[in-house]
């Protein structure tokens, strides 16, 4: 996987995301390294992500290395008009791998084919946002003990939220049965419907979060997010269709755990943070041993 | 009258070259664009809206001295499904062929999506064919579908 961009999480094979998954163990036991000491990472987030890019640069931080770039586009030469090509090209030079967030969809995968150096999708548009989905496998791996044949209820805006689409679409290998919970108006698409279909495996539909809390391993909550809808409305209609509260777990089985991509709003009301059945704080920072793993193995050190 | 001598005295016989045959009336300015016959320099015959038994109306093109790699032509299929190939050499038809979808589609489409980073930066967008039925055309940069109804050309 040395010098191999991810910009979607398929462009990694099961093999290579369960790879990522065993390294990053090792650096959960121990995330100080210095072994990327003599490497320069590139953070280039031309949207603000606060947590994304503290998360990389934590990441990348812990292991020695030396960071450059930008967290918004506002004072860069983006704003002077420069196109991405240019800015890649350029910052290439600066850099042995670059870390890129950009609200274009499309445009990591632009980036990886004109890039001499290796380019980390942290995240492009609505598009996709693979080392999220990498750290949700990993969180999910060390909750259940498997990733194999579990029961996985994804709730929210199955629609839109591309954390969800990668995800279901990662799951694909393992064998899940997926439950869906979302609003009509928020199905998950036909276009990742297909994987699962591709696959053979079961889906359910439903829209009342109650129907799946007493069979699902993992409840992957999601944020609806305002800006989806043209009419603020539906919005407020909508947005509190979901609100998962500590008594409405209290019945779930034993290895049953929330997850959340984060930031939540109102979807998960605070009483669940007590309960050891909420595992979203700790998937966030699973997200570092990830992130370290993935570096690692795209420069070729680990 | 007969239809077939009207349709013959509109668009007559070509010595050799192509002649594309079954585009929907609709369809043809956009078959000319695809196949970049706006800047070709030997004869271009066409007529459209004629009438056509199993499609209601038609439109038929004839291109002089000029064969199409089957690759070039299929790019038409986007538009025109059921465009038949006719092969003409020496007044005779030597071959006879129909278009087919591709797997890829690269250059001749624009992807749908505003925010997608072919519609910023100087990259054309090139897809995969998901759907050759309904034809849905997914982008290689953003992954979104390209369907019939949001199809555009470039």
């Amino acid at each position: 996987m040395k010098h191999k961009s991810l910009v979607s999480i398929n462009d990694y094979t099961k093999e290579e995301q369960l790879r990522i998954l065993q390294l990053a163990e090792g650096f959960e036991k121990n995330p100080v390294q210095r072994i990327m000491e003599d490497y320069v990472v590139a953070s280039l987030f031309f949207e603000p992500s606060t947590r994304t890019r503290l998360s990389f640069e934590s990441a990348a931080s812990r292991l020695g290395s030396k960071i450059v770039g930008f967290s918004e586009a506002s004072n860069t030469s983006v704003k002077k008009g420069e196109s991405l090509r240019d800015t890649i090209l350029t910052v290439a030079n600066y850099s042995d791998l670059i870390v890129m967030r950009n609200p274009i969809e499309g445009s990591a995968r632009f980036a990886a084919e004109i890039s001499p150096v290796p380019i980390i999708n942290a995240g492009d548009g609505a598009n996709q946002h693979p080392t999220q989905t990498l750290l949700d496998l990993y969180s999910i791996r060390k909750t259940q003990g498997t990733l194999d044949n579990l029961e996985v209820a994804l709730v929210g805006d199955l629609k839109y939220g591309r954390t969800v689409h990668s995800l279901v679409i990662a799951l694909c290998n393992f064998n899940t049965t997926f439950h869906l919970v979302s609003p009509v108006e928020l199905k998950l698409p036909r276009s990742v419907k297909m994987h699962i279909k591709e696959k053979n495996l079961t889906y359910h539909q439903y829209t009342e979060l109650e129907d799946v809390l007493p069979t699902s391993d993992v409840l992957y909550m999601t944020r609806i997010q305002k800006e989806r809808f043209s009419d603020p409305l539906e919005y407020e209609r909508i947005k509190n269709s979901y609100n998962l509260h500590a008594d409405m777990i209290a019945d779930t089985k034993d290895n049953f755990r929330v997850m959340h991509p984060l930031p939540r709003v109102n979807e998960i009301h605070t009483s669940v943070d007590k309960s050891p059945k909420a595992y979203y704080f700790e998937q966030a920072l699973n997200g570092v041993y990830v992130r370290q793993a993935l570096m690692a193995a795209i420069l070729g050190i680990k | 009258m007969n239809n077939k001598k009207v349709k013959e005295l509109k668009v007559s016989a070509i010595e050799n070259g192509t002649v594309i045959d079954h585009i929907p009336a609709q369809a043809m300015f956009q078959v000319i664009r695809i196949l970049n016959l706006e800047n070709f320099e030997n004869m271009v015959m066409f007529a459209t809206n004629l009438e056509s038994k199993k499609y209601g109306t038609k439109g038929i093109i004839k291109v002089s001295n000029k064969y199409f790699a089957p690759e070039e032509m299929n790019k038409i299929a986007l538009v025109a499904p059921h465009a038949s190939i006719i092969e003409i050499r020496d007044f005779q038809v030597v071959k006879k062929t129909v278009v087919e979808i591709p797997d890829k589609i690269n250059d001749i489409v624009k992807c749908f999506n505003p925010n997608c980073v072919t519609n910023h930066e100087e990259v054309r967008a090139h897809f995969t064919v998901t759907d050759k039925e309904e034809i849905r055309l997914k982008c290689h940069y953003c992954e979104k579908i390209t369907g019939k109804s949001t199809m555009e050309f470039r």
